[in-house]
């Protein structure tokens, strides 16, 4: 098989998935309750304006029209309209899902990190107390409930030590729709600013001499690198010195992902406060999906540090931390890919817990606060939009391997 | 006899296997801690009516008085109705362990024999069943739980069904493989070539070798329903106010956080994870102990 028949096999097989997926959300959310109308309006005895909601909502129409209604609208990018104000529901999706994108991919980013490198560690001492204590670690971060570790963190870094904001997206004064009040200092006082900061450099350099371990480079290389996160701590601390002269109001929005608009905004200052608003909660998620990552990178080590080329690269005299990143490290890649796209559909169930618990306005909140006003119409769009993004991330990933890895394609 | 194993025979008499599974390394002492805390936590739930302190859904000041941080009468404290947080804590685990048990019963009643017979039959029946379960397996489950569970109310039985029919591919799939395997082996073979009907062979050949298999995904899925039921618990898709219940305690104790509240959530946060924990440690163990090569992974 080539690589272009696979990827056309694949698609193809993503179609019936999507379809059934539609169909069971619809029975779910359209057929199970009878009328949904009667069940947004609980028990209020008040026919007339059911009545009228049926007609705005197509819902007086018998089931299997509404049925291919809701596929045909679906393929127009409709996913009809909310029964709380009868606005479309697939605009107020898109507007949410952006913080959920960017909650997604800080958490995504923490767990793979914690994963390699606790997996690398206890596969390099298996069966070790310290290889013991990584595989008890990854069992306890799968059986903590995200909420539950959301709020000790709430409560330890946010209201005991008052490091990291516990709730929203970016500083009430810079959030887009916010009220315009210039700030007369930064949030959090010019002394947290300050260290934010240098850990800010810090975090930067660090992140350089890592990259330059793995790749095991020399030392010219290394200064190359020293001077690239002298760059970014300067610059950072050019932020710092300059707040006073860049505006502080308002976010613009381009993208959505705050990190991203503050980025293209080119004010680092909102970028740091965007990053701190984002610890506690991908934080958060990250140790919890983490538990999964750990097992696969360990296992897949353990097999890779067995193999012969790993003994050829000790035995010629390179550096440790060489060997095992540069070497078997990169054979146990692959894996770790795929299991990120297996892993997408996991954390956005996380997300929802996770954006409940730090208020943090993304789709998952969405979907909640739709439960409490009961608009079912609202509940199976965002339910069919998840279904939709998984379906579509799970094939990007296995279109990726394939590209990535020839013996798929055969 | 020496004492040590005089100790071993007594402990064997007391809990039959269990002396035995310490014997069998790390996985077997997963097993053996696993089901002590699972044992305990379920103990606990069934006599906490007697050994609670306070009545722990009376609310109210003839109680105590709302938000009082532990202290020798309350050692948990009190929340915000002026309920023990004690009491709440040990009779909070019954609604959990009902739901998880009831769900991981409505999926072994479908997901095994659907598994069974699907892989079985084959052709058309096991493609369609097949491309059915893996888009549900697809889904993030926590979501489509939460939308079944929107639509059917709350209650019991209403969160067990949610969380069943997120659960059900998961059995699926790993009775469908182990059947497909099984079902080439050399005594399947035999006993057709004897003419034995095809549900002698599917109850009587088949299924006590897939056994193991549900026991261990079952032992796992106990863990997912029990995180699966707080989660709909804290979003509020859980039981009524006044029910006992570790997941409403800890949806109720998020609102008080920013007050400095924090042993309204602590205390039964901590015992989800246990009872998590208790599952999965069971679960993980019996996995590795009937395929040792899963001790690499």
């Amino acid at each position: 098989m080539t690589l272009r028949s696979y990827v056309v096999s694949r698609i193809l097989l993503t179609i019936p998935m999507i379809f059934i997926l539609l169909t069971i959300v619809f029975i779910i959310v359209r057929v199970l309750p009878g009328d949904p109308v009667l069940l947004h309006f609980e028990k209020m005895e008040n026919p007339r304006a059911m009545e009228e909601m049926r007609q705005k909502l197509g819902l007086d129409k018998p089931i299997w029209i509404q049925y291919f209604d809701y596929l045909f609208n679906l393929l127009r990018g409709d996913l009809g309209k909310s029964m709380q104000d009868y606005s479309p529901v697939a605009s107020q999706i898109l507007s949410a899902f952006p913080a959920t994108l960017e909650l997604a991919i800080f958490s995504m980013i923490i767990a793979v990190s914690i994963g390699i490198i606790l997996g690398v560690e206890s596969s390099k001492s298996y069966n070790k107390p310290k290889d013991h204590i990584v595989r008890i670690f990854g069992i306890v971060t799968y059986a903590i409930p995200v909420f539950f570790l959301g709020m000790i963190f709430q409560i330890v870094f946010g209201v005991g030590l008052r490091w990291l904001p516990v709730g929203g997206r970016i500083y009430p004064t810079m959030e887009p729709s916010g009220l315009r009040i210039p700030l007369s200092q930064p949030p959090g006082g010019f002394a947290t600013h300050l260290l934010l900061s240098c850990v800010a450099g810090l975090v930067a350099v660090m992140m350089c001499v890592v990259a330059l371990k793995i790749r095991g480079q020399k030392t010219t290389r290394k200064t190359l690198g020293l001077l690239v996160s002298l760059f970014l701590t300067v610059w950072i601390l050019w932020a710092l010195a300059g707040w006073r002269f860049i505006t502080l109001g308002e976010l613009r929005i381009s993208t959505g992902l705050y990190t991203v608009d503050s980025l293209l905004e080119g004010n680092p200052y909102k970028f740091v406060e965007a990053l701190r608003y984002l610890c506690l909660p991908s934080l958060t998620l990250g140790l919890v999906i983490s538990g999964v990552f750990i097992r696969l990178t360990r296992s897949n080590m353990l097999e890779t540090l067995r193999l012969d080329f790993v003994t050829a690269a000790k035995a010629r005299g390179l550096k440790e931390i060489t060997v095992t990143y540069g070497y078997a490290f990169r054979n146990a890649f692959l894996p770790i890919l795929t299991m990120m796209g297996l892993q997408f559909a996991t954390l956005l169930a996380g997300a929802v817990l996770t954006e409940t618990t730090f208020s943090w306005p993304g789709l998952g909140r969405y979907i909640v606060d739709r439960i409490n006003f009961r608009d079912y119409t609202a509940i199976q769009g965002a339910v069919v939009f998840y279904g939709i993004l998984v379906s579509l991330v799970s094939l990007v990933v296995d279109l990726l391997y394939a590209y990535f890895d020839p013996r798929i394609r055969l | 006899m020496t004492r040590l194993e005089v100790k071993r025979s007594m402990l064997a008499s007391i809990v039959p296997g269990l002396a035995s599974l310490g014997k069998k390394g790390l996985a077997g002492w997963l097993v053996v801690i696993g089901t002590l805390i699972v044992v305990s936590i379920v103990f606990m739930t069934l006599i906490a009516p007697w050994i609670t302190p306070y009545d722990p859904s009376t609310r109210g000041i003839n109680v105590g008085r709302p938000l009082t941080p532990p202290n020798p009468q309350f050692p948990f404290g009190t929340n915000d109705l002026g309920q023990d947080m004690l009491s709440r804590t040990i009779a909070g685990g019954s609604v959990m362990l009902q739901v998880a048990v009831l769900s991981v019963i409505i999926c072994i009643i479908i997901g095994v024999p659907l598994g069974l017979f699907s892989s079985y039959v084959g052709g058309m029946l096991d493609r369609t069943t097949c491309l059915v379960m893996d888009s549900v397996y697809a889904f993030p489950g926590l979501i489509l739980a939460i939308a079944i569970a929107a639509t059917l109310g709350r209650g019991v039985v209403n969160m067990a069904l949610s969380i069943a029919v997120v659960y059900v591919p998961s059995y699926f799939r790993v009775i469908r493989s182990q059947v497909l395997s099984i079902k080439e082996t050399p005594y399947v073979e035999a006993a057709k070539s004897i003419g034995a009907k095809n549900r002698t062979i599917l109850f009587k050949y088949i299924l006590p070798n897939v056994v193991p298999s549900i026991v261990v995904v079952a032992t796992v899925n106990f863990a997912d329903a029990i995180l699966t039921a707080a989660g709909l618990t804290f979003i509020g898709l859980g039981v009524e106010v006044d029910i006992p219940d570790w997941g409403w305690d800890l949806a109720n104790g998020r609102r008080l956080l920013p007050s400095g509240v924090w042993w309204v959530i602590t205390f039964p946060g901590i015992f989800i994870i246990l009872l998590a924990l208790g599952f999965t440690l069971v679960g993980e163990g019996l996995s590795e102990l009937l395929n040792p090569k899963l001790a690499e992974r």
